[in-house]
């Protein structure tokens, strides 16, 4: 099953996928256009991989990794499927990464490999914004660049494991207004999703609501203000983005 | 008298206390010693720690904040998050994982968002706190600040917050809370939170230019990167003259389920 949160008439609606459009509880079906996408979750602990693609890890001239790169981010960074992202004007290099995110649907600790998948809740796509020019080498990568209001889209649907025999084995891309600018599958991960699950067990507990992003392969480029972005992981869903710029931003903001 | 607000164990609402000056604390008309009382966390945002804020600290690495990896020195604010698994509240254990002889202490004070704060300005960024709490910011001892310490301050239990929110009103100028971290009652460090490089006003100006504090969010302004060591079976307090004072034992993992002894 294909669930979703969204607001519509005034009110936050649990609701399913029903032939590409949206089903509230109460049975009323509706266009994607009519409601407003909040993120299918809303996340506990919040954890991203960085440089878990091969590609994407030489693309920024690091080396292969011996444990996974993971950082974490804050509540204040979600938003939904066609949000709608702020780009500042001053930032030379902003990019898109599109990732499988994983949920967590049990509390666990020391969680065996072998066991990993029994611990997923349910899949979304993830578009985990940076801003380069923020990049600093402290804790890095630092929040400035990677935990900014808005800027990591999760969405539209949260799948059920069950309907995601391999997760291991899907394609993911990128495009700018139309056109394809970034391309992969999960089985180029370094670290996969039971090795992750098994890693952050292992020192600290995971529970439901707390969510993985499995970082990006290669293909990031900069966007611009008016650029639609869509991420897109095969079987799980297909997530949509706006960016806005200082103007569209600034112009509706008061002191 | 101060207003505090505290959630005991067992209670899930957050709930108006009395605090007198000697730490006693009324509690449904009746006063109680605070230690008495099962507290359970007093805050549910999310918690952000600031690294090489006090004064000094960066400096300490010398040379190396010129060479790789870090190249030069940070210009923003090096924020971390401090996850929910490493919530506990007064009194809870903090474990001790196998094969760690001794913990860092990381006492300071968390400074609780009272409203949505976004691009707030240094001069108003004041009266967007809504009260103060006590925090000790547990790590495994490390000194590469390059990557994002997952590991090191993480895990479960590494993040003792209370034993209540003190509402703002009752600290006039933060710049004059003193944090001392006691190592079975005897002082090990005395911090200023004076001596900041970037000045409590400053830093949440600083930071809300980039990402939004909501009501309830917990921002740490400073933590020292070489306080003192505790190790299994010691008693860490943190004390802050005014706030309150946070007491954890420190207890080998394997007897400790979810900040409680086994």
């Amino acid at each position: 099953m294909k669930r979703a949160r969204v607001a519509y008439a005034g009110a936050v609606h649990a609701a399913t996928e029903f032939e590409g459009r949206v089903r509230l509880a109460d049975g009323r079906v509706l266009d994607e256009s009519q409601v407003v996408w909040l993120p299918p979750i809303q996340p506990r602990t919040i954890f991203a991989v960085g440089l878990n693609y091969a590609d994407h890890a030489k693309e920024l001239a690091f080396g292969a990794q011996k444990a996974p790169l993971v950082f974490l981010k804050g509540a204040n960074t979600i938003a939904g499927h066609r949000a709608k992202t702020w780009r500042p004007g001053d930032a030379a290099y902003m990019h898109y990464e599109c990732e499988l995110a994983v949920v967590i649907g049990r509390y666990g600790r020391k969680i065996p490999r072998d066991q990993a998948y029994d611990y997923v809740a349910g899949y979304t796509v993830a578009n985990d914004y940076a801003i380069r020019d923020y990049l600093e080498n402290y804790y890095r990568p630092n929040l400035r660049v990677k935990n900014r209001d808005g800027a990591t889209l999760l969405g539209p649907w949260l799948v059920d494991a069950a309907d995601v025999p391999n997760p291991m084995n899907l394609d993911l891309r990128t495009s700018i207004n139309g056109k394809q600018t970034q391309k992969g599958s999960t089985r180029d991960m370094i670290f996969d999703v039971p090795f992750l699950i098994e890693y952050l067990s292992e020192f600290m507990t995971l529970a439901p609501g707390d969510i993985i992003l499995t970082g990006t392969p290669e293909g990031v480029v900069d966007v611009q203000p008016g650029d639609e972005v869509v991420t897109e992981v095969d079987g799980i869903g297909r997530l949509t983005n706006f960016l806005i710029g200082d103007d569209a931003f600034a112009s509706q903001a008061r002191a | 008298m101060s207003i505090a607000l505290a959630r005991l164990r067992g209670s899930a609402p957050l709930r108006r206390v009395e605090i007198d000056p000697a730490g006693r604390v009324q509690l449904d008309g009746q006063w109680r010693a605070g230690a008495e009382i099962a507290w359970d966390v007093p805050t549910s945002g999310g918690v952000y720690g600031t690294l090489h804020n006090f004064r000094g600290a960066l400096e300490a690495l010398g040379n190396a904040i010129h060479e790789p990896p870090y190249v030069a020195p940070p210009k923003a604010p090096v924020l971390y998050v401090k996850p929910a698994n490493t919530w506990i509240g007064y009194g809870s254990a903090i474990p001790v994982p196998a094969g760690v002889p001794a913990l860092r202490m990381g006492g300071t004070v968390g400074i609780v968002i009272g409203r949505a704060a976004s691009r707030v300005s240094e001069a108003q960024a004041l009266s967007f706190i809504g009260g103060y709490t006590v925090v000790n910011d547990v790590s495994v001892p490390h000194d590469n600040f390059y990557r994002p310490a997952i590991r090191e301050k993480c895990r479960d239990g590494f993040c003792p917050i209370g034993p209540w929110v003190l509402a703002a009103e009752h600290v006039k100028d933060p710049a004059a809370l003193t944090v001392r971290t006691l190592v079975n009652g005897k002082l090990q460090l005395e911090k200023s939170l004076g001596e900041l490089v970037r000045s409590i006003p400053r830093l949440i100006a600083d930071v809300t230019a980039f990402m939004t504090l909501a009501e309830g969010d917990v921002l740490l302004p400073a933590v020292s990167e070489t306080g003192p060591l505790a190790s299994a079976g010691d008693t860490v307090a943190i004390e802050v003259a005014g706030v309150g004072r946070l007491e954890n034992p420190l207890v080998n993992q394997a007897e400790v389920i979810a900040g409680e002894l086994r």
